[in-house]
């Protein structure tokens, strides 16, 4: 065939992926490696499991001791279930994001000699993220149940909206730092600030009521704290599991609807944009890491 | 650029053209460092390093081609770049058919897994289907010579019984291209001839191979074709044995 001509196209370009969409066609990969995560987590540790639910008691106890005692929010009805129904939100958020985010780093020998679809990694650890949270999910809702919860159906679906909000902007989160990481190894702090601020920026100690009240004369101020997607998902999780056990709920904020949509919004261009940054520091994570 | 004169006797299963890469000695690591590099307008970027300058060669399909030449000299670079874990700068890089490569095997194994769950794991790495995977699973164990630690925890395996499984998944691996670099220095004696004779079958059955040794003699009595590169360029393209002695006259 010397001297003839063949056509590009009938060609593979090695180490070109389609970004997430390839992670669909590489599913059972995905979840060959999400076994392997919940199978090693725990290894050679006494107490295994038992640990996705010491954290999140001790956690719990302290913030019920602190903020529901000292600082008196057991004015709030029914202060504990309002606060583990809003902690667990936060926690699938700060589990997934910081998994996410060390993903590449984390599976660094496998990034440098093959080419995969490198978003299996974050995706994998946010899949993972979930399963270590149900744990957490199972115990609201024995204990609900327990008090005389009586879920609604479109409580459960407003909640499940809520937490894959979350996980979509874990997912966009995670793949912008988890590019970023592989370089510049401050990434990895400046999430746990953003894991640090998610708990207090969001009413999960306290209800929104309160900072609405603080920023009367700034409303703007106060729509974008409402309009961030782990307020969405927090009070959509108060809505759905907290409310009907009390006899005076709260209610959502006037502008919950359009602070909706305006989450959405904010969560679907941080999935572009984490995407677009991934692929273009993905072009160099065999070298850089 | 749609179409690539040919170059070899059948139809090309890798191509490679005009291909450079360059490496770039990063002077900022951090944020930080970046941004203060950046204020005294020193360069943020980096200095950067040829690896390969313009290189061109195609493997036709069933070929085994050696791509020799000394420490540094772009070898390997290639080799992950027909891979796809490196990217070219310019030019391009086609293949045609499944690509893989024996290259640093073993990359996926984790050590708290055991035999069986990391042979799995990798299967699936490589490209297997569960299913493939159940089919070959006993050929793969029979490879390795591994027995009953199938169900051990891979920590517990010596370097060398590690290094037959992880070769043992890797060769069982459905492909069209194989990429070689230097793995065939694992295992004893015995076991190293086991893996020659595999890849010799493998050629046989009209595998396209892309070999990197500087054991010259396994890569004559591999491959036909042998390229030398030499500081990242392309300086000689012709058969094995006058690659090998144009390599030998080098030095």
């Amino acid at each position: 065939m010397t001297g003839t001509f063949v056509d590009v196209s009938e060609y593979d370009r090695p180490g070109r992926g389609n970004g997430l969409i390839d992670v669909v066609r590489w599913r059972y990969l995905l979840g060959v490696l999400i076994r392997k995560g919940t199978a090693t987590r725990y290894r050679n540790s006494t107490l295994g499991w038992i640990w996705s639910y010491v954290k999140p008691a001790a956690q719990f106890i302290i913030y019920y001791f602190v903020m529901g005692i000292i600082l008196q929010n057991h004015r709030l009805e029914q202060y504990a279930v309002y606060l583990f129904s809003g902690i667990v939100v936060v926690n699938l958020f700060n589990e997934a994001f910081g998994n996410a985010t060390n993903s590449i780093v984390d599976n660094r020998a496998l990034v440098r000699k093959i080419y995969l679809p490198r978003e299996l990694f974050p995706v994998a650890a946010i899949i993972g993220a979930v399963i270590h949270f149900l744990p957490q999910l199972a115990i609201l809702i024995v204990v609900c149940l327990f008090i005389g919860w009586v879920p609604t159906l479109t409580g459960l679906i407003g909640f499940i909206l809520g937490l894959l909000l979350v996980l979509a902007l874990a997912l966009g989160l995670g793949l912008l730092f988890s590019g970023l990481n592989v370089r510049y190894r401050d990434a990895q702090n400046f999430v746990d600030l953003i894991k640090m601020f998610s708990t207090w920026t969001s009413p999960v100690l306290y209800s929104w009521v309160l900072v609405a009240d603080a920023l009367k004369n700034h409303p703007w101020m106060s729509f974008l704290y409402t309009a961030n997607p782990l307020t969405i998902a927090v009070e959509l999780s108060h809505t759905a599991i907290w409310e009907p056990v009390v006899s005076t709920p709260i209610g959502l904020p006037d502008t919950f609807e359009a602070a909706s949509i305006t989450a959405v919004v904010i969560t679907i261009v941080t999935l572009i944009v984490g995407q677009l940054v991934f692929r273009h520091y993905e072009r160099t994570f065999a070298q850089d890491l | 650029m749609n179409r690539i004169e040919v170059m070899t006797q059948s139809r090309p299963s890798i191509i490679v053209d005009h291909v450079s890469k360059r490496f770039l000695k990063r002077n900022a690591h951090s944020f930080k460092e970046a941004f203060v590099s950046w204020i005294r307008g020193r360069k943020v970027r980096a200095d950067s390093f040829t690896a390969l300058d313009d290189v061109s060669f195609q493997v036709g399909e069933g070929e085994s081609v050696a791509v020799l030449g000394l420490n540094g000299s772009g070898k390997s670079t290639s080799l992950k770049l027909v891979s796809g874990v490196l990217k070219p700068d310019s030019g391009s890089v086609l293949t045609r058919g499944r690509v893989a490569g024996l290259i640093e095997v073993g990359a996926g194994f984790h050590p708290d897994l055991t035999g069986r769950e990391n042979v799995y794991l990798n299967a699936a790495i490589l490209g297997m289907s569960r299913k493939q995977t159940d089919e070959r699973f006993d050929d793969i164990v029979d490879f390795s010579e591994i027995g009953d630690f199938i169900d051990q925890e891979v920590k517990h395996y010596s370097s060398g019984m590690f290094m037959r499984l992880a070769f043992a998944v890797a060769i069982h691996v459905d492909l069209e291209i194989l990429l070689v670099d230097e793995v065939l220095s694992v295992g004893d004696a015995p076991f190293r001839e086991k893996c020659t004779a595999r890849i010799r079958e493998l050629a046989e059955q009209g595998v396209t191979m892309l070999v990197v040794s500087h054991d010259m003699k396994m890569v004559e009595e591999l491959c036909e074709r042998g390229i030398v590169i030499e500081r990242g360029h392309k300086v000689f393209d012709g058969p094995t044995k006058d690659a090998v002695a144009y390599l030998r006259g080098e030095r």
